[in-house]
């Protein structure tokens, strides 16, 4: 990977959830922020979600969800990033997710959660330093 | 205030007082002004809303000049509302306290209400989960981990038979939030009403059915635009032949703030969707004064207190004049506008959570004070989770406090004549008109939605105000100032248990196998060909659910016959 290469990352919204505000501010703040940004629109499957991840070659795949259907869909879509070999590719998620579900999310392989109230400024700073580690 | 209701001129304050005025703030801007400020300087440089509306320092009887008492604010319960709907306002009778609750099963949901109307709430609301509200039955592969999860799962009557279990329909309104499938909802609780004996023009309460915000904001849209507005107006002709006491139409402002607009545009969106039901119902042959009187309306309360205020009051008065002069409704009551109102919940933090009970006040008695007929306030703990039982009863509590303790219930519209917030009322009034008559201009509401005109407005709303907040030009207590090291919350969040999808799928399942197939398949090719030769699908809806076809089902012949909404990516 050259190091002149944008950070390229998938914007995802996983699920029935609609609540896509979050994912677009974010979307645009990765892009202001000098990033490749694909933004996937809403109901995505796992599936589909790896699928683009692959397609696109991204750095970093950031799920937005605030139904609660996180515990069943992150664990899903980890597993099939693995599934793909797609082991370096980092995963946020964000949204309305307990506290108490964290440690499971991060034992499966999500490297962070944002919850409401965290500024765009902390998550793109978040991405920068580890994704430069694997370039 | 000097008024001069009669006698020939228009305005509040005569001429000669009006010169008087002047000279004084003249006067007043020249030297005591200058004077304190040079010692005392003032915050910020220049003050604004939510809606870039600038606010002025001082307001006087010369910014509200132009006002006009009997054509702008009139009299309560007379057009054009400004000052309320009802002439007493609630020195007779309060608002409804109406909370939007639902999760888990119905079973859950139905004990949650039955808790809730314990506690002295006064109407229920309804939330229904993703896989209800998109159409999609509970054992449907996409609705896994979704079901229970944001509101509560009903997929057939049987449901529905359950939420409503001990709960008569004669002595309780009831609003669904629901869009997509609000003819099948609607014709559920019928149904209901059906069986309990309760007679069908006492049935009182709201369908949201407000299909074209969810194209602007919601997003949970199931049809096309066209077949969408087809299936509201379907509601409105049903309910106005044959549910004299329900609202067919919810039309909503608060999906569209809650995705990132602004006051301005919240108002100004809600109405220009508003006129075009009223067409779509006026294209089916239904006349303006047999339905309008039952249109209701639905806003968001957000965190600035007067330009909310402002924006509730010019909502009557914008209303009334749209249904009068565009429209030529003749009945006072085609020309109201009844509305619910929700604080806003995007205003709420995850951090130092108790702070949002003070917001959630703010927020209500701005509702009142603005005049509402029916307020949910969110309870405390919803940026964290789905509310818990602790945190509802503080929220209902809030609203019980305004309305028995503060006194501003006392008498109506105690706000009006304020200059500040008459001129407020003015100026949001005369922002979203200049919207509305964009929105004509380029061909109304469908065709803006093809354009991408509204989510491109409301991202770019939503855009700018998370920049005010990292760029601190907008202060967030407790998240951008007041921070703290260590938070604490004084409940237990709610959690809703995996065993909820179970047993629902599970009882869904069973359904499927134990029902009348025969039957429910011969409902179903009915429908469709209602649905193909364009009926009004009410009556044979309400015989699909009795025959205990499942929303899933239902809306499988309508995505057969209308085709399915894609979204229109607009970042």
């Amino acid at each position: 990977m050259s190091t002149k290469r944008k950070i390229r990352i998938v914007v995802a919204k996983p699920g029935l959830d609609s609540h896509d505000r979050g994912a677009k501010v974010i979307a645009r703040a990765f892009r202001d922020a000098g990033m490749e940004v694909i933004y996937t629109g809403l109901w995505q499957t796992p599936e589909q979600i790896v699928e683009t991840a692959l397609q696109e070659d991204v750095d970093v795949v950031a799920l937005s969800i605030l139904s609660g259907a996180h515990m069943t869909l992150f664990p899903k879509i980890t597993k099939l990033l693995k599934q793909k070999g797609l082991n370096d590719i980092l995963v946020l998620g964000g949204g309305v997710i307990p506290d108490e579900d964290i440690p499971a999310l991060k034992k499966i392989g999500i490297a962070e959660i944002f919850g409401p109230d965290t500024s765009t400024g902390t998550i793109i700073k978040f991405i920068k330093k580890h994704t430069q580690k694997t370039k | 205030m000097v008024t001069k209701i009669d006698g020939g001129k228009k305005q509040v304050f005569d001429e000669h007082k009006l010169s008087e005025i002047h000279k004084k703030h003249k006067n007043w801007k020249e030297k005591t002004l200058p004077e304190w400020i040079s010692k005392h300087p003032e915050r910020k440089n220049s003050f604004h809303t939510s809606s870039n509306i600038h606010i002025k320092r001082l307001y006087t009887p010369e910014n509200v000049k132009n006002i006009d008492y009997t054509r702008d604010l009139g009299f309560p319960g007379e057009p054009p509302f400004t000052r309320g709907l009802h002439a007493t306002m609630y020195r007779g009778r309060l608002w409804t306290m109406r909370q939007f609750s639902g999760y888990g099963t119905a079973q859950q949901t139905n004990k949650r209400f039955k808790y809730l109307l314990k506690e002295g709430e006064t109407g229920l609301s309804i939330a229904f989960d993703y896989p209800t509200i998109l159409g999609l039955d509970s054992d449907h592969p996409l609705s896994l981990g979704e079901v229970g999860k944001c509101g509560v799962a009903v997929s057939s009557l049987k449901d529905m038979e359950v939420l409503f279990n001990g709960i008569p329909l004669d002595k309780v309104t009831t609003s669904m939030t629901i869009n997509g499938p609000a003819t099948m909802l609607l014709a559920m609780y019928v149904a209901i009403g059906d069986m309990q004996g309760v007679p069908r023009e006492q049935l009182g309460g709201t369908t949201q059915n407000d299909n074209l915000k969810e194209f602007h904001a919601q997003k949970l849209c199931i049809f096309p635009p066209e077949p969408s507005v087809k299936l509201v107006t379907d509601i409105t002709e049903y309910c106005t032949k044959h549910l004299p006491k329900w609202n067919p139409i919810s039309i909503s402002g608060y999906h569209i703030r809650e995705a990132g607009s602004n006051a301005v545009q919240e108002l100004a969106f809600t109405l220009a969707d508003g006129i075009t039901y009223v067409e779509s119902a006026l294209e089916r042959g239904l006349k303006v004064d047999q339905f309008a009187p039952r249109l209701s309306f639905f806003f968001a309360a957000h965190n600035n207190f007067l330009e909310e205020i402002a924006k509730f009051r010019a909502a009557r008065r914008l209303w009334a004049k749209i249904m009068k002069e565009r429209f030529k409704a003749k009945k006072p009551r085609s020309q109201w506008m009844r509305m619910h109102i929700q604080t806003s919940g995007c205003t709420l933090t995850a951090t130092q959570p108790i702070n949002n009970v003070i917001r959630v006040a703010f927020q209500s008695l701005a509702s009142v004070l603005g005049g509402t007929q029916s307020l949910h306030t969110n309870s405390f703990d919803e940026a964290l989770a789905l509310p818990s039982e602790e945190a509802v009863r503080v929220a209902l509590r809030t609203q019980q406090i305004i309305a028995h303790e503060t006194g501003v219930t006392d008498t109506v519209d105690p706000l009006a004549g304020s200059y500040c917030l008459e001129a407020l009322t003015n100026e949001m009034e005369e922002r979203a008109m200049e919207y509305i008559n964009k929105i004509d201009s380029m061909g109304g509401v469908i065709a803006g939605i093809e354009k991408g005109f509204f989510q491109k407005e409301i991202a770019d709303s939503a855009y700018k105000y998370q920049k005010e907040i990292e760029n601190k030009e907008r202060n967030i207590v407790g998240v951008n100032e007041y921070a703290v090291e260590k938070d604490w919350i004084p409940i237990k969040l709610l959690r809703i248990e995996q065993q909820a999808e179970k047993e629902q799928v599970d009882s869904l399942q069973e359904l499927k196998k134990k029902r009348n197939n025969k039957k429910a398949k011969q409902v179903l090719d009915k429908l469709q060909k209602a649905a193909e030769h364009d009926e009004n699908l009410m009556p044979v809806i309400i015989e699909a659910v009795k025959a205990y076809a499942t929303i899933g089902e239902i809306c499988d012949v309508l995505r057969n016959v209308y085709g399915q909404y894609k979204e229109q990516i607009i970042i």
